[in-house]
């Protein structure tokens, strides 16, 4: 089946002429016609232009395309609703965009255009990239492919779910606070958010400016480094991308961590952690000492304060950045008597109540009087949180924690309580606060006959590294991939 | 920092306009009281002398040349308009 396959499998068989793009294409398609009625990830998708494009790489394979230099050639890859696609529909899962289709595409989408892959799919998330289970899309649900009574983690839960069920070979998510990386563990594959500045972020509709980044959700840590290349480097259209060198991610795969320092937060080591995360975290760090790792416990002062400080930054920035869906210029409208009646009316109907409660809360932390209180104090301590990181980078390389302090939870389960699902992010918030990368990849299952409702759900792993440290990362990552046999674990999806 | 009982949601709402129902305004209400609540632990913070991170990149003032390029064309910034004539947008009268 193709459409299993890893990215660098599909395109070994390519190269060797042994199966075509439209092969690998139509196997995504008839996986997702079988599958997607009870996964939910995809919103939409145009088959027809997904296969042409297939077409256009199967000819650019059958005259001599060289693999080395277009490295996805053939390869299909689904998109996060967030992401301008030219021509395709873009929602944000919201009923605000209305038939809204983009004029243009991202940079993330020339990039992968230029490197030859078939871009396809509107993959579901939380309405505006806000929520950490899907719940908050307008349109559906997405299901865990590891138990459909399960959330897939969000926002981009439609990228991981897409993933983990083999509807597509690798897809691209947005991560504000963590939706790359908690979607990726819950479904068991591989997420990346890079370094704050690393990608392009141009034709990302913006959620939290300082705070979204772009990143991979792939089946296996090459296939990470080897789309990390692709996406990374410098563009004149996102004034913060920077202007960094973009190695070849994939040649730091040397499966040698000799020597490396890993550090443990003890900040991290909270009660409400499930013992089976703790237990496969552990034993991921005895694993870690085996290939010649060293692990160190380090301290993060101001961990316990990153939730509060993220949700005065992120949402603040979102009242500035979602004041632009006004219903004058592009999506739905709902007429007022004048303008601001038309305003109010079209936002009141079109976005759903967690934007709402996002919006309230970052309009009144910066309304006047309580700026400084609030925003500025909360930019301070932001301050402190980083300052936390970069001092325990000079002792350590890398930094490993939970991704999640639980497995996936039920549909349902946390949705009206909005504090408990904020706690959810714990682990993965600082790392957007500091403007580091993360990633997060398989490091264990629950056992079934244990709790979790007779469910085997994916743990995941989280690395976090030095700014624009993805390669020592990534190497991490891979090795111990590489001598464990979680990433080649399948769900069993049967409808 | 400021008592999260003075949170008066229906102000807000106009602030963003962004029209709640009441149902919606006592909802949000309770729920946001209960979250400025919880923020409320960035006071135990000792801030003093610490300058504040708007965002984490080591750059400032990014600028290009002043020269005019590209953009979209007339006919495709007006493609998503809810409602466009003669080549504009049409919005409710405004000035009397």
């Amino acid at each position: 089946m193709l459409n299993e396959l890893t990215l660098s499998q599909l395109t070994h068989t390519l190269a060797r002429r042994e199966a075509s793009a439209r092969d690998a294409m139509q196997a995504c398609l008839d996986r997702i016609a079988r599958v997607d009625g009870a996964v939910k990830a995809f919103l939409s998708y145009d088959a027809p232009d997904a296969l042409a494009q297939a077409d256009a790489a199967d000819r650019a394979i059958a005259a001599g395309a060289d693999f080395r230099r277009q490295p996805l050639l053939g390869v299909p890859i689904a998109v996060k609703d967030v992401l301008a696609v030219k021509d395709q529909p873009l929602n944000c899962a919201s009923k605000i965009l209305g038939n809204f289709r983009s004029p243009y595409d991202a940079t993330v989408i020339e990039k992968l255009r230029a490197a030859g892959a078939i871009v396809f799919g509107r993959l579901n998330m939380d309405e505006f990239a806000m929520g950490s289970s899907t719940e908050n899309s307008a349109f559906q649900t997405t299901r865990n492919p590891w138990d459909t009574s399960r959330i897939p983690g969000g926002s981009s839960g439609g990228s991981a779910a897409a993933v983990a069920a083999h509807e597509c070979l690798a897809s691209l998510g947005s991560d504000t606070g963590g939706s790359i990386r908690q979607p990726a563990s819950l479904c068991g594959c591989v997420g990346l958010k890079p370094t704050y500045g690393r990608v392009s972020r141009y034709g990302l509709v913006a959620f939290a400016s300082s705070l979204d980044q772009i990143g991979p959700f792939t089946k296996d840590v090459c296939d990470a480094a080897t789309l990390l290349e692709v996406l990374s480097g410098v563009d004149p259209r996102d004034s913060t991308s920077v202007p960094q060198p973009v190695p070849h991610y994939a040649g730091a795969l040397t499966g040698d961590i000799k020597g490396l320092k890993l550090g443990v937060p003890k900040e991290y080591m909270i009660p409400g952690i499930d013992p089976a995360v703790d237990a496969a975290v552990r034993a991921a760090l005895r694993h870690f000492e085996s290939l010649g790792a060293e692990i160190v416990e380090i301290s993060l002062p101001h961990t316990d304060y990153a939730v509060a400080t993220y949700y005065i930054v992120a949402t603040a920035e979102a009242s500035a950045n979602l004041a632009r869906f006004d219903g004058i210029r592009y999506g739905a409208r709902v007429e007022g008597t004048d303008p601001v009646a038309l305003y109010a009316n079209t936002r009141g109907q079109g976005f759903g109540p967690e934007v709402k409660r996002r919006i309230i809360l970052g309009t009144y932390v910066l309304s006047s009087g309580y700026y400084d209180a609030y925003y500025l104090r909360a930019q301070k301590v932001r301050t402190l949180i980083r300052r936390d990181f970069l001092q325990a980078f000079e002792k350590v390389d890398a930094i490993v924690t939970p991704t999640t302090p639980t497995p996936a939870f039920k549909i349902g389960e946390k949705s009206e309580d909005p504090l408990q699902m904020y706690l959810s992010d714990i682990f993965t918030i600082s790392c957007n606060l500091a403007g580091i990368p993360g990633l997060s990849l398989p490091c264990g299952f629950t056992n079934p006959k244990l709790g979790t409702g007779n469910s085997k759900l994916p743990i995941g792993l989280q690395l976090l590294g030095q700014p624009f440290g993805e390669a020592t990362l990534l190497n991490l990552a891979h090795t111990y991939e590489q001598t464990t046999a979680w990433h080649r674990e399948k769900p069993k999806l049967n409808p | 920092m400021a008592a999260a009982a003075e949170f008066d949601v229906q102000y807000v709402a106009h602030l963003a306009r962004l029209n709640l129902s009441e149902t919606e305004q006592q909802k949000l209400g309770e729920q946001l009281r209960g979250i400025l609540a919880y923020v409320e632990k960035l006071s135990e913070v000792d801030v003093s002398g610490v300058e504040p991170t708007a965002h984490a990149v080591p750059l400032t003032n990014v600028v290009r040349p002043d020269v005019a390029q590209p953009s979209l064309t007339n006919a495709e910034a007006l493609r998503n308009a809810p409602a466009k004539a003669n080549g504009l947008f049409i919005v409710p009268k405004i000035v009397e």
